[in-house]
């Protein structure tokens, strides 16, 4: 018998945060080569989704696998690369372009992580793909919206993963790095990664995304954008506080 | 300049001398290590806490004629443990949690001071006895200082990246658990090493001064590294000196300098000092 693979598989994850559920009975299926935009409230369990499938909380029951492998073995091999929110990070740390996008090499190297010279030639090539390279010895701080987050994605592809995991990446950002940034976004996807927004963006979400993840404490609807994104799972997720969307004619 | 030869020379003709240099650069140093970690995680209350906690451990190894190092170590990541313990099975926020910990640690070992007040110096404790360090507590020093400095050089990248972003290092499957105990244990050992030179008061100053100072000079963490080295190494040195000509407190002089150097640099530090920062708002 021959086992469909999916990229990012969640089966039936209950999460509970100190006796409270943060997300229960979730089941998410994404294939090779799609991105699949998250859409849910602030604390509708999608920073816990995200941890899910990082590993980072052991769901109560269910699993998540990653590539058909369980999500240590997916860890060893560097699969899952996050972009995390501007927020998380500490501009002011002693750290240039060149360093961040580095840390992306780490699980990669032996371990006194000295970079050989692939994982130069893997860098350098992280950085152009972004349009990064004039930057890289720039302190993170001294970094422009756009530019910041572009740092990030370029430790993400350095990483190699094929799996991406992006918090609200284009919050702060311009329009021309957002377009800059989904052209290569959709780039990925055509060689086959995975690539999972959370966003706020709705606009942006039926443009670019070709899947929809609807989330509210679980999963409650998912699948390809013409299908999935209606103003009723609009309702559903955000309870009928969210502001009426213009639709596509397509609808 | 004869004079300022001698000054530095003249105080080497006495064997005490000697060491106590040699013992305070070399703690100057494994502290500045130390210190870029602290700053950069924020972890200047924990140092504090830990240096105050291992109190009771040096007296209770004083008492039953154990190294001093190893009674102050189990208590330094005994502290650890229990604020680690109490944070997550009660409600209680942290820095409550670290405040209780260590002045309980630090009570208890100043009751079992006064209850053997002749075997243990309370004096050089709290503030170090680097002129009156015994040989087999400089040995101590510098095997436990090399520990500390060889541990770091192995997994100074992996602790980078555990100060910076804990959440990339999990992802690619770092055990950021262990690096936590790791640089808590690292940051225990160094206290142990300070503690003759400085004392348990003062060391804080040492974990954390030369990496604050080294911080506003630079924007690589190699740099940074090795200014924090200099900062540290120069200040105890000199402070050590210092404390000789004036008669005074060595612990003392070294991290007055210390803090004049911070001084010196929050004001003078080419990119983000004071008068740059007020020069670049002026115009």
């Amino acid at each position: 018998m021959v086992q469909r693979s999916f990229s990012i598989q969640v089966e039936n994850v209950t999460v509970n945060y100190n006796g409270k559920t943060a997300l229960h009975g979730a089941t998410l299926a994404l294939g090779e080569g799609t991105i699949a935009g998250l859409v849910g409230m602030n604390g509708s369990g999608k920073s816990t989704l995200f941890k899910a499938i990082m590993g980072f909380v052991t769901p109560t029951s269910g699993r998540v696998l990653i590539n058909g492998l369980s999500i240590r073995s997916a860890q060893k091999r560097g699969l899952v690369a996050y972009v995390p929110q501007s927020e998380e990070v500490d501009w002011n740390f002693p750290v240039s372009v060149a360093d961040v996008v580095m840390m992306g090499r780490y699980g990669h190297m032996n371990l006194l992580r000295i970079p050989r010279a692939t994982d130069h030639r893997i860098v350098a090539e992280s950085l152009e793909r972004v349009q990064m390279t004039e930057f890289r010895n720039r302190q993170i701080g001294e970094l422009s919206g756009g530019q910041k987050k572009r740092a990030f994605l370029a430790r993400a592809l350095a990483q190699r993963g094929t799996v991406l995991l992006l918090d609200e990446p284009f919050t702060g950002v311009d329009i021309k790095t957002e377009k800059a940034m989904i052209e290569l976004l959709i780039e990925l996807r055509d060689m086959g990664h995975t690539i999972l927004v959370s966003t706020h963006d709705l606009t942006s979400v039926s443009t670019f995304c070709d899947q929809v993840v609807f989330i509210n404490q679980t999963i409650l609807a998912y699948g390809a954008t013409q299908d999935v994104f209606t103003q009723e799972n609009l309702n559903r997720t955000f309870g009928g506080v969210m502001p009426k969307l213009q639709f596509k004619k397509s609808q | 300049m004869d004079a300022i030869v001698q000054w530095f020379v003249a105080p080497l003709q006495y064997e005490f001398m000697v060491k106590a240099v040699i013992v305070s650069g070399f703690v100057g140093l494994v502290c500045a290590v130390l210190s870029c970690y602290m700053t950069l995680k924020g972890w200047a209350l924990m140092g504090d806490a830990v240096s105050h906690s291992v109190t009771p451990g040096v007296v209770l190894a004083y008492i039953f004629n154990l190294p001093f190092a190893l009674g102050a170590f189990v208590f330094g990541v005994g502290s650890v443990l229990a604020i680690g313990f109490i944070k997550s099975k009660t409600r209680i926020k942290e820095d409550t949690v670290i405040g209780l910990v260590f002045t309980g640690f630090f009570a208890l070992g100043l009751v079992l001071i006064s209850k053997n007040p002749s075997n243990v110096d309370l004096m050089h404790i709290l503030f170090g006895n680097v002129l009156g360090i015994p040989n087999g507590d400089v040995i101590q020093t510098f095997i436990i200082g090399s520990i500390t400095l060889a541990a770091v050089a192995v997994l100074r990248k992996d602790l980078l990246l555990f100060c910076f972003d804990p959440t990339h290092a999990r992802s690619i499957g770092l055990n950021t658990t262990a690096l936590y105990y790791i640089l808590l244990t690292l940051l225990s050992l160094t206290i142990v090493v300070a503690l003759q030179a400085v004392g348990i008061i003062l060391v804080i100053a040492m974990l954390i001064t030369p990496g604050a100072i080294a911080y506003l000079l630079s924007d690589r963490f190699d740099h940074m590294m090795i200014f924090a080295m200099i900062s540290g190494v120069i200040s105890s040195v000199l402070g050590t000196y210092l404390s000789y000509h004036l008669d005074a407190s060595t612990g003392g002089c070294i991290v007055v300098l210390q803090t004049v150097l911070f001084i010196l640099t929050m004001i003078f530090a080419p990119k983000h000092g004071l008068l740059v920062k007020m020069r670049s708002e002026a115009t």
